[in-house]
């Protein structure tokens, strides 16, 4: 099989054409240090600059607001340490002094009051003197199934004595803003919910939560990583302090992102050097990349309306044709409230590897939630967030679509799927008639 | 990792011994078994880890020596390619005596099939377990 199709483009693309054109320049002729005086610095720092005013003006944020980063993984680190490491340089004092969260548009700290938002009377035993009066923990607050660069510093953090509400999704894979509205405790700093999810596409009401959150004295990030692409990223629109977006789900390079923090948004950086990205992200600017996220990110909103819809018929196309021609098959994630290009499907009686190795030899690149493919073992903790069965997590597949897929990539993909699905039930140990552990 | 990558082909993570039995599994039983093929099975796995195997074993009764033997695996690719292998191993020149098969360890499978990634070893090599299970259960039939 020399043709392949390719449908994973959740996990990443290949570069846009135009992107590639965009970054041309800066690898050997315009190679300047942006920090530099002289001309080839200039042009250097210029292309850096105009490129975070692109980006600035496609999410109608100000150019300071826009922080490059050296992808999703690293955004989402710098919003959530970021943010608690601000406040925790504040932690140890007693409850009823000011924190700082935020800094005023001169950059002085505007002092937020913990105890005016705690509500709780000190108790008697607390007020005893002699007793130390009892810390604020901050406190987060994320869902179950984000991806593993918003779990991982979270957990860090729980073990370093933060506390973290991980809230449940529904059966449909979104969030109902009301458990947020419930989970908010007065020493909750940051609220960190997905725009839309990497295993099972579903969007998230993200403007609804920040409705809900926008008088509380505590920060929202969103991690756009998989919107970029399909949705509107108009940060005044969606109601988010912090949000992070990456180049290589978007037709741009990869290892280069951006961190939006809204003027105002007091972060602590953990890269310590020359002072690059408002001191947030030293090291010499990744002007290439820069060049080209900013290219793919003009590109994937001017298309993003015509493309989602072209997609979205295929995506339905797809998912109806396996759900009614190959036998015991689930789709994962709410029907219409999903990314245009996301289809993910448990197959019950297979194992999902052994079916996206099948599909490899066929031609075709997709991915599965089973545990043989983790480093953990464990099955996709996105499809076990939505309640489901492991059984449903082992033999989840997703296929994510992409400028190039067509129809007939459909077509035979379906075609090839229902071969091989029907070989590996053949070997199966696992009977679908009763398999429902 | 390094030392079971395939070195001539295109890095598939398994040897071409493992994709030759995954892709062309050996000894599998199609349908349904039929009452007399076989006389015990035994099953391994869970649903837990992903991966359950079930074997059917006939045996000759004077020579103690294994007829027949089938599999049915649910798993990733090296839980299949595993079976496959022990299916391999066990009718190997006539087939093998039930003694000898029953010292097959794990590491004799994975040396057949020139290595596997270290994380595949745990969970996916329970053949040799299936098999143990399906002699057990031969031995209690013959003694009723």
């Amino acid at each position: 099989m020399d043709k392949r199709i390719y449908m994973d483009h959740a996990a990443t693309t290949y570069l846009d054409e135009r992107v590639k054109d965009a970054m041309e320049p800066y690898w050997i002729e315009k190679f300047g240090n942006p920090s530099a005086l002289y001309k080839e610095g200039r042009e250097a720092r210029q292309a850096l600059e105009s490129a975070r005013e692109d980006v600035a003006k496609m999410i109608s944020a100000r150019t300071e607001e826009i922080i490059f980063t050296g992808g999703g993984t690293e955004s989402n680190n710098l919003a959530i340490f970021g943010v608690v490491g601000a406040v925790k340089a504040l932690r140890p004092r007693p409850l009823g002094n000011s924190v700082s969260l935020r800094t005023d548009e001169t950059g002085n700290s505007t002092e937020t009051e913990i105890s005016a938002r705690a509500g709780r009377a000190d108790s008697d035993a607390d007020s005893k003197p002699g007793k130390l009066e009892p810390l604020m923990l901050p406190h987060i607050i994320t869902t179950k199934f984000e991806h593993h660069a918003v779990l991982g510093p979270c957990e860090v953090l729980e073990k370093n004595g933060f506390a973290v509400t991980y809230l449940k999704v529904g059966e449909d894979g979104i969030v109902d803003p009301k458990d947020i509205e419930n989970a908010l405790r007065p020493e909750t700093i940051l609220v960190s919910i997905m725009y839309a999810n990497n295993e099972v596409g579903t969007i998230q009401p993200i403007t609804e939560i920040a409705k809900i959150i926008k008088n509380q004295k505590l920060f929202f990030h969103t991690d756009a990583c998989q919107a970029a692409g399909y949705l509107d990223l108009n940060v005044e629109k969606l109601g988010v302090d912090l949000m992070t977006v990456n180049g290589s789900k978007m037709y741009g390079p990869k290892g280069i992102g951006f961190l939006y923090a809204k003027r105002g948004v007091k972060l602590k950086p953990f890269l310590y050097g020359g002072g690059q990205e408002r001191k947030l992200r030293p090291g010499t600017e990744n002007v290439p990349a820069i060049v080209g996220l900013a290219e793919a990110l003009k590109i994937a909103q001017a298309e993003r309306e015509k493309e989602s819809a072209r997609v979205a018929e295929l995506r339905d196309y797809f998912i109806k044709r396996i759900l009614d021609e190959i036998p015991k098959t689930f789709l994962n994630g709410h029907p219409e409230k999903r990314l245009p290009n996301n289809i993910n499907i448990s197959i019950l009686g297979v194992e999902g590897e052994s079916v996206v190795l099948y599909l490899d030899e066929y031609g075709i690149a997709c991915s599965t939630g089973s545990a043989c493919t983790s480093e953990s073992f464990e099955p996709s903790h996105v499809i076990l967030a939505l309640g489901k069965p492991r059984a449903y997590a082992h033999g989840s597949i997703r296929f994510s679509l992409g400028k190039r897929n067509t129809k007939k990539d459909i077509d035979y993909t379906v075609e090839t799927l229902k071969v091989v699905v029907e070989k590996l039930r053949s070997i199966s140990a696992v009977s679908i008639k009763n398999n429902t552990n | 990792m390094a030392d079971v990558i395939n070195k001539k082909g295109d890095n598939w993570i398994y040897s071409d011994k493992v994709k030759e039995h995954f892709l062309h599994p050996k000894n599998f039983l199609s349908g349904e078994p039929k009452e007399g093929d076989f006389d015990a099975e035994g099953e391994a796995g869970n649903f837990a880890c992903g991966d359950i195997m079930k074997v059917w074993i006939k045996v000759d009764p004077k020579t103690e020596k294994i007829k027949d033997f089938k599999w049915r695996t649910w798993g990733c690719a090296s839980a299949i390619a595993a079976t496959s292998m022990f299916s391999e191993m066990v009718l190997e020149k006539g087939g093998m005596a039930i003694e000898e098969a029953l010292k097959i360890t794990p590491q004799d499978i994975i040396a057949r099939l020139s290595g596997l990634p270290p994380q595949k070893v745990h969970c996916s090599v329970l053949a040799d377990q299936a098999f143990k299970n399906a002699v057990e259960n031969y031995r209690e039939k013959k003694k009723k």
